[in-house]
């Protein structure tokens, strides 16, 4: 079989598995967000925390909420990692350096998972399951949970409540994340990804590092988080040891970002709202595989950096979903891409996350850009803008505004700092516009929360580590605020009737203005800094 | 007695404008004459109040300063063109003012100063018009103005408004009912009236008409202010991508000057709607009260693009108001002939819109001439009384006449015949040869022509008619269907009409409605567009958003288009103006970079002479597309009823695909030209 058509074999099971699971999955999800049972665990966990489940919140509480739980993350993470000595399994690893730490804290919190340090030499075990983990389980759930505040949003009428927080957080982690991770951290395992508490085995007189990875690999990819046991992520054949589990990976990241559309069709009552979305996410994510897929295949050097046991196709279609969700797991040296191939990886994430994005970031993200576009669409039909029946005004505007400013804010300030300070070059490993795409991909993927390095520059400086901190921070959580903020007004009003003067969210008309929006927007903002990277390298 | 005149044909009268308040069309010489306005909003402060063009304002600033401190060809035109970049913003908006203020000018010689007759206890006292209050009583006779805003509490007059309307017939004004307000500046004709204040001097209905369009007090609306912030994100957007290829361009090791920065970022930030968008809004307004609407806000013809629901009263809307004669059913043997001749006499004089239907009736079905003969024009005509409740001619001992029915001795036949036509929703009119009752005159009433095609028009931008009258429900059905509306709610009373609002708010529908009448004030204040009618009560003026001169029902029609007008503009130019970026950033960009990376170059499509011709054209492109556009804006895009879908699509290919092309052609043009100055090429 040729290499193409394996790869186009891979996709093909791809898209049918996701398709197998469309409904049931999507459905399911939104009956675990809309239901109003609790399980005998959830109670239980109720009760431990002191919350009223039945409560609602406004969404400044519910802001609120996930700020707070998100600071305690990073402060309990930050500690778990400086008294790393302090904990079993350590293997003489011993504190994580304040730099380090900090840097990691955040990036794990934020659901970026970027990672500065080697974790074979850094991290224990203790701190990769009890912190790093826990953490790939709860960022996830906080993004879900905030994606669903908005869709609540869009949903309900004349209130101020979005639901609960706690109550969103504990049911997308015990319902969707804990069972589908522990299912399929069984697949992998059974398909030949590493288990094991020892810290190495030893190969041939070498000691080659072993962890628990399959149980983290599992919602290392669900839950769109991306950061790897191993140094070299799901290059390394412990953690993605073959074509199969490279492709169970691929499903992984894509299958909640994908299924959401249809938890969001069924919650507002019309699938196609969700189908339409689904259209655009997934066209978009098929228009840059074909790009990084072709750069890649007529590259000067196809193979540089990338797995044998992958070929072209199979890294291709990593490459692509790893960076249009917000996963960042690699397998295969993104800085070995072509100018081409890596400036599709660059673009993905620049798209600002959503093709289909993270676990909830992609559909609040996409959300957000709909909020836009429809404002622009509603005024060209004469209609004061509107969107699912409700009006985007002033207030709408704004907030929808916030969210889409707040990562091309923090990248290019971030980016071109970093461009000027002395440091940075001796940090790069190539001068030039090759450079350039280093810096702007290093920034692009902490704003966005995506975690994948392009490799090819140390960040362990204090700059680096300090600015790309912030970066990841400011740009999950204001978005995240912005949404909430936004969804706080959409339920606050009144649904307006569908009549024959309303423009159709559902057709090719709709899905070509949002899918040009999400386009014309990241083109827009990042053409000039693209020209002096990947485009002045791929023009070469 | 009086003298027969012959008739006129029926027809629907037709309002003769005398010098209605407008602006006309667009004439570039305005453009010439605003350039001082232009010039004076070039104050910073004016400018604060519109993000994007203040944005090139301080930009335009920078350039200059930069300019003067390495003058070359290039930097100075480059800081010219920034310069008219502003000014050309300004000079849309003034123009748009322009053309109101020409208005205003215009309503501003009806605001005599007047003296009035305030009654006061011991009678009459002189004062100025200025210092009338609230509740003075004023005396107006023939030939004097009324000196303010009020209600006539006593007596009966005609009155010249086409000081205010252009309409130069006068109309009737009279204490009670629903033609008592008045309004200031307008002549009483004949007679005389008592009048009560109810404005205070520099509020009274003409100092706001004036204020209105003269855009003084011009308020953004909320959508004007969420596409503000629209444009303010995309600016602060452009400025961060331009800010930070400072330091992505000084690691490549290419320092770009500030005059280059800048005239990336002013070519990129939507400067064209930013421009455009206060001069969209006020010839917004303009463009209603060219069809002698006036808008008490902004907000109102906003919310006019978006109705869902109209409210039209049967009578005078959808039918002519008068009803109308269809058919002459005779009794009692009496041969037809002997009846419509004996209709025909007695409607010969009668100058009623019911007497001449009559007439044309006759005409057109039967024969007969519209002009009395000399025998006929010695009868004297015996008008209409409320005590008699009939009209009619005394004819050489003959006294034909037509009348109520309660007005008649009536057979079982007859009082069968009357009562059928009533249950159908007709009037019957019985007509009787000296106390001999010959038959019955069936008035219907007659829809409008071509009511049908524009319901369907309405039907089609998604808006749902509903009929409302005091008829009873089967005639109701019968002339919705006729008139092709889509509901109707008969017998309707005032409080029907202000639940039925009620409840189409209630499932989250735009309701516009218009009324005359005190009794239609709530529904109009509840509704969310109300078209007060000019010659209903100050009550109902007060209530509505929205007071149209021409006290034309359909008006609203208009009305809706204009607000759907106002908002596709905005949204039409905002997309081209973002579109043309594409372009723009092939001219630049490679400009900027190619000594860098010279494979940048190959950017470079349109093959432009240099870098500093390409960065200077694009920014004159910039500058004159605002101008080129200005028409546009003040005339509105082109609206056709049709469904969403079909209209976004078309607005998208001519200003997304247009607007991404259109400045390729352009940019190329302008550099074919600006290659010839020396010193850029």
């Amino acid at each position: 079989m040729s290499d193409t058509m394996a790869g186009l074999l891979q996709v093909g099971l791809l898209v049918v598995a996701l398709a197998v699971v469309y409904r049931p999955f999507g459905d399911y999800m939104a009956r675990v967000y809309t239901g109003s049972k609790h399980s005998r665990v959830e109670r239980a966990v109720y009760r431990f925390t002191r919350v009223d489940p039945d409560s609602e919140q406004r969404w400044g509480n519910y802001a609120l909420g996930v700020l707070g739980f998100s600071v305690v993350g990073v402060v309990l993470l930050y500690l778990l990692q400086r008294l790393q000595t302090l904990l079993p399994f350590n293997y003489g690893r011993g504190a994580v350096a304040p730099g380090v730490a900090f840097n990691t804290a955040i990036s794990f919190v934020t659901n970026t998972n970027w990672q500065s340090y080697v974790p074979e030499t850094t991290m224990g075990h203790s701190v990769q399951l009890l912190g790093l983990t826990v953490q790939n389980f709860l960022s996830g759930a906080v993004g879900m949970a905030v994606a669903m505040a908005l869709v609540r949003g869009f949903v309900r009428q004349r209130t101020d409540r979005l639901g609960n927080f706690w109550v969103d957080l504990t049911r997308g982690t015990i319902r969707i994340l804990l069972p589908v991770a522990f299912l399929f951290a069984i697949v992998l395992v059974a398909l030949g990804v590493v288990m094991s508490f020892k810290s190495g085995v030893s190969v041939d007189g070498q000691t080659v590092a072993t962890a628990p990875v399959a149980s983290q690999e599992a919602i290392k990819e669900l839950g769109t988080n991306g950061g790897g046991v191993l140094n070299a992520n799901s290059a390394h054949p412990f953690e993605n040891p073959n074509a199969w589990t490279n492709l169970v990976e691929i499903f992984l990241i894509l299958v909640i970002p994908v299924c959401l559309t249809r938890t969001f069709g069924t919650m507002v009552g019309n699938r196609k709202q969700g189908h339409v979305l689904l259209g655009v996410m997934g066209a978009l994510w098929a228009a840059v595989l074909a790009v990084i897929w072709a750069a890649e295949a007529h590259g000067l050097r196809p193979l540089e950096g990338k797995e044998l046991r992958f070929g072209i196709p199979g890294s291709a279609l990593f490459a692509n979903t790893t960076t249009a969700t917000s996963t960042g797991a690699i397998n295969a040296q993104h800085d070995s891409l072509t100018g081409l191939g890596g400036g599709g990886t660059l673009l993905n994430m620049l798209f600002g996350e959503m093709t289909p994005g993270g676990v909830g970031t992609g559909l609040y993200s996409i959300l957000v850009m709909a909020v836009i576009a429809m404002f622009l669409a509603g005024l060209m039909v004469g209609r004061t803008p509107e969107y699912l029946g409700k009006k985007l005004g002033k207030r709408e505007v704004t907030a929808a505004a916030i969210a889409i400013l707040a990562m091309p804010t923090v990248m290019l300030i971030g980016s071109g700092v970093a461009a000027v300070l002395p440091g940075t070059t001796s940090a790069l490993n190539n001068p030039g516009a090759h450079g350039l795409s280093e810096i702007l991909y290093a920034y692009a993927s902490a704003s966005n929360n995506n975690g994948s390095a392009f490799g090819g520059i140390t960040v362990t400086s204090d700059w680096f580590q300090a600015s790309l901190g912030v970066c990841m921070a400011l740009g999950r959580f204001i978005p995240i605020i912005a949404v909430l903020a936004l969804a706080g007004s959409l339920a606050a009003q009144r649904k307006v009737p569908v009549s024959a003067g309303t423009l159709p969210t559902t057709g090719p008309v709709f899905a070509s203005m949002l899918g040009g929006s999400v386009v014309l927007v990241a083109a827009l903002t990042f053409v000039p800094a693209l020209a002096l990277g990947p485009i002045a390298e791929a023009l070469q | 007695m009086t003298t027969m005149t012959p008739l006129a044909p029926v027809q629907e009268p037709k309002p003769l404008r005398q010098h209605a308040v407008k602006a006309g069309v667009f004439n570039p010489r305005q453009l010439l004459t605003s350039i001082p306005d232009a010039l004076r909003k070039l104050d910073p402060r004016h400018q604060s109040r519109n993000p994007v063009m203040f944005v090139v304002w301080i930009g335009s600033l920078l350039v200059t300063v930069f300019a003067i401190g390495e003058p070359s060809v290039f930097t100075i035109a480059v800081a010219i063109w920034l310069w008219f970049t502003v000014l050309f913003a300004n000079l849309a908006e003034a123009v748009a003012e322009g053309r109101g203020k020409a208005q205003a000018e215009s309503l501003r010689k009806t605001k005599k100063d007047t003296i009035a007759r305030r009654v006061t206890e011991a009678g009459e006292e002189l004062v100025p018009g200025t210092e009338l209050r609230i509740d003075d009583l004023v005396v107006v006779e023939a030939g004097e103005v009324i000196p303010g805003d009020g209600d006539v509490v006593e007596g009966i007059a005609t009155v010249d408004e086409s000081a205010i309307t252009g309409e130069s017939a006068p109309v009737i004004r009279e204490s009670g009912g629903d033609r008592s307000a008045v309004t200031g500046g307008t002549t009483v004709l004949s007679d005389r009236v008592t009048v009560r204040i109810t404005t205070k001097p520099g509020e009274s209905f003409v100092d706001r008409m004036i204020a209105l369009v003269e855009g003084a007090r011009r308020q953004k609306t909320p959508n004007e202010i969420a596409l503000t912030i629209l444009l303010s994100t995309l600016t602060i957007i452009f400025l961060l991508a331009v800010v930070a290829l400072q330091p992505f361009a000084a690691y490549s090791g290419g320092t770009q000057s500030v005059i280059v920065l800048t005239a990336l970022l002013v070519c990129l930030i939507p400067t064209t709607i930013g421009a455009l968008l206060s001069a969209i809004g006020i010839a917004g307004m303009d463009r209603l009260v060219q069809r002698n609407v006036l808008a008490t806000s902004g907000k109102a013809v906003e919310a006019a693009g978006d109705i869902d629901t109209l409210l039209l009263d049967k009578t005078g809307t959808i039918t002519y108001g008068n009803r109308w004669a269809t058919e002459f059913i005779p009794v009692g043997g009496t041969p037809l002939d002997t009846l419509v001749d004996a209709a025909r006499l007695s409607s010969l004089a009668d100058g009623t819109p019911e007497g001449r239907s009559i007439v044309e009736l006759c005409v057109t079905e039967h024969g007969r001439s519209a002009e009395p003969t000399d025998h006929e024009k010695t009868g004297e005509f015996v008008p209409f009384t409320a005590q008699t409740r009939m009209s009619g001619i005394d004819l050489g001992g003959r006294r034909v006449r037509k009348g109520a029915a309660s007005g008649f001795v009536l057979t079982a036949e007859t009082r069968r015949v009357v009562d059928e036509i009533s249950a159908q929703g007709g009037t019957p009119l019985v007509v009787a040869d000296n106390d001999a009752v010959l038959g019955v005159i069936r008035l219907s009433d007659v829809v409008k022509p071509g009511m049908a095609a524009r319901f369907a028009e309405l039907r089609a931008m998604g808006i749902r008619t509903v009929m409302v009258t005091g008829d009873n429900p089967l005639t109701a059905k019968a002339i919705a269907a006729e008139s092709g509306v889509d509901d109707f709610l008969a017998e309707a009373k005032p409080e029907d009409k202000m639940a039925l609002i009620r409840a189409e708010q209630e499932g989250g529908k735009l309701v516009a409605m218009t009324g005359d009448g005190t009794n239609d004030a709530p529904a109009l204040a509840q509704s969310d567009v109300g078209v007060a009618m000019n010659t209903g009560t100050s009550a109902a003026k007060e209530a509505g958003n929205m007071v149209d001169l021409d006290s034309d029902p359909t008006k609203l029609i208009e009305i809706v288009e204009i607000g759907k007008q106002l908002l596709i503009t905005r949204g039409a130019l905002t997309t081209f103006s973002v579109a043309n970026d594409l372009a723009k950033y092939f001219a630049i960009l490679p400009a900027m970079f190619a000594s860098i990376y010279p494979q940048l170059g190959g950017l470079n499509i349109m093959h432009l002479h240099s870098s500093n011709s390409a960065i200077l054209s694009a920014v004159v492109f910039n500058a004159l597309v605002i101008i080129a556009l200005v028409p546009l804006a003040l005339r509105g895009v082109r609206y056709r009823p049709s469904n969403a879908s079909a209209l976004l699509r078309r607005n998208l290919l001519i200003y997304g695909l247009g607007g991404v092309l259109a400045p390729f052609a352009g940019i190329w043009l302008i550099d074919l030209v600006v290659r010839l100055i020396p010193g850029i090429g």
